[in-house]
């Protein structure tokens, strides 16, 4: 047999780094793989069962390798503006906001989440590979600031409890801070003290349920994850590897960086052009000309020449990242997209793909094939995401 | 897998795939790649009848995470397919060589093989 992993899809020559859990997760058995340069769990025993336990109870999910970068001073929020795509002094404390930081091209660099903690304080939060260069960007345009640049990922730890008993596992371990726990309405963050341990607790998440990221010091991640998997365990809580979160955010349709987006897309590509705030200003009025703004500006203005799209199978057999979406039953191929990301949706029953394709057959319910390994698989655009939890009752 | 021990009655291929010395002879993935696939949830298999030749690429075996082609190890003619394996693949997972064995085959000739030992030296278990 020949095996593809589509993940981890790194490029790092160098040793990878451990998290500050590593050893709880060799405990439990963990198979590991090297993902942005880092030895992270791909699974504990069954990815699926941790990603059913996900949907249906609680995960639990070391994000350590997340680069946390601090941006401190009066400046904070409007050097924010020309680094990022969003309108990020704009963002009441204590909330948060997806975002980008793209190039002079509009290209996307990373996408990120931003938690303004207070007036003058902003965390960005940036996928592992690419925290290192995110920083340098930062460091870069917010130079002309009076802030300050701070890379903290080295000294933050990241534990994320996603599910529908997240609320009541994370609340169960908050004694006097539970009811704030509780208030944190979805990309909103409080700082709280969690099984001892001082948290930013922020209503954030990447697998399409309720849940919580719980930002710590690296020194104390052992104790917190202890804790919440001793507690958690009764509810159903079960540690979830890079398989399950890969699985479970492609049902809730989020992009993955190096998948959905790259260096050749830009947001408009990917259909979340409303992280792109060309409406901005500064604090007199001005448009506001933030990096990439230009090359956005005209990218808007024209038609796409690929957009993403959700594509769902009546089978199992799943396309993957890199195979062709084509015209269906047409000999010869015609080539309309490529997918970026694709499984067998373990919710769903059926296999699912992100693609991008052209404009012209990118429509919901338009019927495509996607080439699978030599064989066409019959592919029809569905609305994304593929998966939506249940309102709460 | 560091300790993991393959049946020594069994032979192996490269590719993962075991067959017994049984005629028709019953053939499956190791344990080894069942574990690195992870989840087995779908298996594509050839049909009953289907000649099959030693080498090439009959099947497919997916998990969330990766797809895995099957090669068989032997030329000959499909004469069962394991239907349970494929209304629940992860017997794949559980018991690789038993209950979630792939294919009988009525073997005409038999491939490159290697011994449980020798097997068990190439995956470094």
């Amino acid at each position: 047999m020949t095996t593809s992993v589509e993940t981890p899809d790194d490029a790092a020559t160098t040793e990878p780094r451990h998290t500050p859990l590593h050893d709880e997760h060799v405990a439990l058995g963990a198979t590991l793989t090297e993902f942005g340069g880092w030895l992270m769990p791909l699974r504990y025993a069954s990815d699926l069962a941790e990603h059913r336990a996900v949907r249906s109870a609680a995960g639990l999910f070391d994000l350590s390798h997340m680069g946390e970068i601090r941006l401190r001073g009066p400046e904070a929020g409007t050097a924010l503006d020309v680094a990022l795509v969003g309108w990020l002094s704009q963002v009441q404390p204590g909330r948060a906001r997806y975002s980008m930081i793209t190039n002079e091209f509009g290209e996307v660099i990373d996408d990120l989440v931003v938690y303004r903690l207070a007036d003058d304080d902003f965390m960005v939060v940036a996928n592992a590979s690419n925290a290192p260069v995110v920083a340098r960007e930062l460091v870069s345009r917010a130079a002309p600031f009076d802030v300050e640049v701070t890379d903290e990922s080295e000294a933050t730890a990241l534990i994320a409890v996603q599910g529908p008993l997240a609320e009541q596992i994370v609340t169960g371990l908050a004694a006097g801070d539970a009811d704030k726990v509780r208030a944190l309405r979805y990309y909103a963050s409080v700082p709280a003290t969690v099984a001892g341990v001082e948290a930013l607790v922020a209503r954030t998440g990447y697998t399409g349920e309720d849940g919580f990221e719980l930002f710590v010091p690296a020194d104390h991640a052992v104790a917190l994850w202890r804790s919440l998997l001793g507690t958690g365990a009764e509810d159903g809580l079960v540690p979830a590897g890079l398989s399950a979160r890969d699985s479970l955010r492609l049902e809730a349709g989020m992009p993955l960086y190096g998948h959905e987006l790259d260096l050749t897309t830009t947001p408009y590509d990917a259909g979340l052009g409303r992280v792109v705030r060309l409406d901005k200003t500064t604090d007199d009025g001005a448009v506001l000309d933030f990096v990439g703004r230009a090359a956005l500006a005209s990218r808007r203005a024209s038609e796409p020449a690929r957009v993403l799209v959700g594509l769902g199978a009546a089978g199992r057999r799943a396309a993957r990242e890199g195979d062709h979406v084509v015209v269906r039953g047409h000999v010869p191929q015609i080539v309309v997209g490529t997918v970026t990301s694709g499984a067998p949706s373990p919710t769903l029953g059926h296999a699912i793909a992100m693609a991008y394709v052209t404009p012209e057959v990118s429509a919901v319910g338009s019927e495509l094939a996607v080439d699978v390994r030599g064989r066409e698989e019959p592919m029809e655009v569905v609305e994304l995401p593929f998966y939506r939890r249940p309102e709460k009752a | 897998m560091a300790d993991a021990t393959f049946p020594a009655q069994l032979q192996y291929t490269v590719e993962h795939e075991w067959l017994d010395g049984s005629d028709p002879a019953v053939v499956g993935i190791t344990s080894t790649a069942a574990e690195a696939l992870g989840d087995i949830v779908y298996l594509e298999l050839p049909a009953v009848g289907d000649d099959i030749t030693a080498g090439t690429v009959i099947g497919e075996i997916e998990s969330t995470k990766s797809v895995s082609e099957l090669y068989s190890p032997v030329t000959g003619t499909v004469v069962a397919v394991n239907d349970a394996a494929v209304d629940d693949p992860s017997l794949v997972n559980s018991d690789p060589f038993g209950e979630g064995w792939l294919l009988k085959v009525d073997v005409s000739e038999v491939g490159p093989v290697l011994t449980a030992e020798e097997y068990q030296a190439q995956v470094g278990a």
